[in-house]
């Protein structure tokens, strides 16, 4: 007997759950396929070919008017279903009631629309269906601004989409980096990369404030201030499950329209498939779990007994040249364990996680071609143990005994590439050995091998350890760390030559072996860029060693010490009195004169930083710096203001340099003297930069400690003038910033540099200029006091727990 | 028995990062990886007491702000040459929120 069945939608779900159940009875159904857009079926996911040019509509639909004439299915195109009545099994539209013995609902999912001013304006489209590709093409002139709000999945496809055809494409993205729900932090920077190579601007950490313009769209305007002009907005920030028929109908929904593993709701007449329904708390977006829905539903709907089971599924985006796949899970459960490959000459980064042996999640871009063969194995849950050491080579190496990697190179044959940038094959480098070379350095002369980007240096080391045998020496320069081959030299060498201006970028293009690098990497590399990179990087506090993420030093039992600054050593009463208030109103336990000329307030709680910050900052106070790598103190004696032996003013000159250098981050601590006449009471000959005041000018001499190493200032120039003093100062200052390794003091610089090329730098008027002027560049960016910064609410909240529970459990 | 107790959204924890939750006993550090996963520890090195939480965060470890020790957030035990453990708590993501097993805390106030 023929059953009356109803569907309502014509998706991509709805489309092969009829393609099952016909092929199972062919005469068995009597079926009305409602859609609420004027079309059948076509393949939604081809879409972006469509947008980008590739295909046409007529080449995506999957089901035309001959398959739907051939079966005897009513077609219902452009006609909304406003309502079912379950008492009396009839859907309602504007063509009447329609009787179901079954009915089937596939009504999908809507875009989600972010609640800003602008969004009804003509010229702002979601992207879901072929309206919104027409009108995404119409818009794609040559030229024409798009701005996609949204760097998921479907947001990048249109991005990609349109600025194929054309268009001047911004992508805005509120997270730290693209497809973050599928992709970590070095494959979204890969992801960016490639985006931009193709003209795509990308703007992570971005929320729109509202979309503006009159009678249609013109701009985006984003919470940061930032405006880019727009004839397109696209938002593309996510879906949610289409249910409000259902609700109407007095079904279960949560999330979605609840099914059980036969895809029935909670009437039993009435089943539901695709992105509108919840199975155990899960919803569904990609496809493959959409197909084995409709296989499963047609099989129920025929007698069958099939069961929905949901499995994990792997993502690709179809955005030609950007390869990139995700499979499995990354979040949550102790006990996982990761393995990071990087090949960044040719844009490579792969990255395995395995729990209990096995493999659970695998991300990679660049080179997916073993995505397949990594998601079989999640999906089996193979026990990798025994090929862990080359699983992250994928099948090619698969039961191989090539974990060695002396033994891996020893294999590769001779016109193996060794130096992707300059093309050399080992068999070169084994030739240049045997014709003498024993080092690196030598290697590098002779064949350049490892001189460009200098990532192959291992591999060239491994050569070298291979052909020379015993007679092989590791050579002496000290790696960064365990992340990377490379020195701290090399590795700031590379973030200027390359323009490396993110830790994901250094991590990717220097190849480090971590997935997010480690306490002796980070903070070397959070200054390298910010001292770089001032407007392009953005400082990571979580980079930081704890004194310079709090801007206050920890002590041995975990409070901290206040410093506030004094210019040049020199105080007054209103300040004092400032100090000696917070003091009592925090209960600081001791107050301590330092070496530096300031008054240091020890015993501080975590809890009590910020308002004590707000108390001093009250009074004019502002943060010491006495905890960071950075201008810490300029130490002045009284000078020609009050001293009779005084031939300058030793004090205005030092808190001039104080003011000029605050806030500025080094690569080891920086502290100046000032002193009035040679008998330099401001003991300026043993400080990182000590100016000795005399009759004629300003001796400046540089690199002298008083730590651990114990060490007289040399004679770097001298000035004439005050302004000069400062101007040589600033330049050295920035010189070493620009060149130093990360805790290098500028003695230990120096005498790795040299003083006369420091001499000759800062000597030479245009470099000297240059230096000056690239400080004051980044003072403009750093030159703010941290305390006030961290003294608002809702930054001095991070100073206290997140939650109480002690309060709870002693009820 | 489990007591999952939601602490906090996930968000207020920076990523390679941890904040602090006040607990009878003293204070748990309750960790987020640059994978978003969290983890929560006691907030005291056995070394000489130092706040993990105050310290960096790489991988699935944190390295005490005060000697440098290295503690595996997953495990508790110090890694490396240097031996000793901290107390771990089970603790999970939900929906943008992190909870914690408050089981072993209430159980300890009860005893």
């Amino acid at each position: 007997m023929t059953q009356r069945l109803v569907v309502i939608g014509a998706g991509m779900a709805s489309g092969r759950m009829i393609e099952h159940l016909l092929d199972g009875a062919p005469e068995g159904w009597d079926i009305t396929l409602f859609n609420a857009e004027p079309r059948g079926n076509y393949n939604r996911l081809m879409l972006s070919p469509v947008l980008s040019g590739e295909k046409t509509y007529a080449e995506i639909v999957t089901h035309d008017d001959g398959f739907y004439a051939a079966r005897g299915i009513a077609c219902r195109f452009g006609e909304t279903v406003t309502r079912i009545d379950r008492a009396r099994k009839v859907v309602v539209s504007q063509g009447g009631e329609t009787p179901y013995d079954k009915l089937v609902i596939a009504t999908g999912s809507a875009p989600f629309i972010i609640p800003v001013a602008g969004r009804d304006l003509p010229g702002v489209v979601s992207y879901r269906d072929l309206e919104d590709t027409n009108a995404m093409i119409a818009a794609s002139r040559p030229g024409a601004k798009a701005v996609v709000i949204g760097g998921g999945l479907l947001g990048l496809e249109a991005a990609a989409g349109m600025a194929a055809r054309g268009a001047d494409v911004t992508v805005i993205h509120l997270m730290g980096h693209l497809m973050e729900r599928q992709l970590d932090p070095a494959a979204g920077y890969l992801l960016q990369k490639d985006l931009e190579r193709r003209g795509i601007r990308v703007h992570c950490k971005g929320a729109t404030k509202a979309i503006l313009g009159h009678d249609r769209v013109e701009a985006v305007l984003l919470e940061d201030g930032t405006v880019y002009g727009a004839d397109l907005v696209c938002m593309a920030v996510g879906i949610r499950p289409e249910v409000r028929i259902a609700t109407d109908a007095a079904l279960d929904v949560e999330r979605g329209i609840t099914v059980d593993a036969r895809m029935r709701t909670s009437d039993p007449s009435i089943f539901a498939l695709g992105e509108c329904v919840e199975f155990e708390s899960q919803l569904f977006g990609l496809v493959a779990p959409l197909y084995d829905q409709a296989r499963v539903l047609a099989d129920v709907l025929n007698g069958g007994d099939a069961g929905f089971r949901p499995v994990q599924t792997a993502t690709k985006l179809k955005v030609t040249g950007c390869d990139l796949f995700s499979a499995g899970d990354f979040a949550e459960a102790p006990g996982r364990e990761e393995i990071v490959f990087r090949d960044p000459g040719r844009g490579i980064y792969k990255r395995l996680v395995i729990e209990n042996d096995r493999l659970i999640g695998a991300v990679m871009y660049g080179d997916t071609a073993d995505g397949n063969w990594f998601f079989q194995k999640i999906k089996e849950g193979t026990d990798v143990s025994a090929t862990r050491e080359t699983l992250i080579f994928g099948p090619a190496f698969a039961g191989g005994v090539q974990s060695d990697p002396l033994a891996a190179v020893a294999a590769l044959p001779l016109e193996a590439e060794i130096c992707g940038c300059n093309g050399v094959c080992k068999g070169r480098i084994v030739q240049a050995i045997e014709g003498g070379a024993t080092d690196i350095a030598q290697l590098r002369a002779q064949t350049k091998a490892s001189a460009s980007c200098g990532t192959c240096t291992g591999l060239v080391e491994q050569v070298l350890a291979l052909t020379l045998g015993d007679a092989f020496q590791k050579p002496a320069a000290q790696p960064i760390c365990g992340c990377s081959d490379l020195t701290h030299e090399e590795v700031r060498r590379l973030i200027k030559a390359q323009e490396l201006k993110s830790m994901p970028a250094v991590m990717q293009e220097l190849g480090w072996r971590t997935s997010c690098g480690c306490p002796s990497c980070r903070p070397a590399l959070n200054f390298y860029l910010l001292a770089d990179w001032p407007l392009d990087y953005r400082d990571d506090a979580q980079s930081r060693l704890v004194n310079e993420r709090l801007h206050a030093n920890i002590q041995k039992d975990g409070t901290f010490s206040v410093v506030p600054r004094m210019w040049g050593g020199v105080t007054n009463p209103r300040e004092l009195r400032a100090i000696a208030d917070a003091a009592e109103k925090y209960d600081v336990p001791m107050v301590k004169v330092t070496g530096g000329q300031r008054i240091d307030l020890l015993g501080v709680r975590k809890e009590d930083l910020p308002a004590i910050w707000a108390d001093l900052n009250a009074a004019g106070l502002v943060s010491g710096h006495a905890y960071s790598k950075g201008l810490r103190t300029v130490k002045t004696c009284v000078g020609s203001e009050f001293c009779r032996f005084g031939t300058q003013d030793s004090t205005g000159l030092g808190i001039a340099l104080e003011q000029r250098l605050w806030g500025s981050w080094t690569p080891h601590k920086v502290k100046l003297g000032v002193s009035g006449c040679p008998r330099n009471c401001a003991e300026a000959t043993c400080k990182d930069v000590g100016i000795v005041c005399v009759d004629s000018g300003y001796e400046i001499g540089v690199g002298g400690a008083a730590g651990m190493d114990v060490k007289e200032t040399q004679r770097l120039l001298k000035a004439g003038t005050e302004a000069e003093a400062i101007e040589i100062t600033v330049a050295f200052v920035q010189l070493y910033r620009e060149h130093a390794k990360y805790l290098d003091r500028p003695y230990k610089w120096i005498a790795k540099v040299g003083l006369d090329w420091v001499r000759d730098q800062i000597a030479d008027p245009a470099t000297r200029a240059g230096l000056i002027e690239r400080f004051d560049l980044s003072q403009r960016v750093y030159q703010k006091d941290p305390w006030a910064e961290r003294a608002r609410p809702d930054a001095a909240r991070r100073f206290r727990p997140v939650a109480d529970l002690s309060l709870e459990a002693a009820e | 028995m489990t007591i999952w107790i939601d602490i906090a959204a996930l968000d207020d924890i920076p990523q390679r990062g941890a904040r602090t939750v006040r607990t009878a006993q003293g204070c748990v550090a309750v960790f987020r990886t640059f994978d978003d996963r969290v983890f929560a520890l006691d907030d005291r090195c056995p070394h000489k007491g130092g706040p993990l939480s105050d310290g960096i965060v790489h991988g699935h470890a944190v390295t005490c702000p005060l000697h440098a020790w290295v503690f595996s957030l997953e495990t508790g035990m110090a890694q490396g040459a240097d031996t000793g453990a901290v107390a771990t708590y089970p603790a999970r993501v939900e929906a943008g929120r992190v909870l914690i097993d408050a089981e072993r805390l209430m159980a300890r106030r009860v005893a």
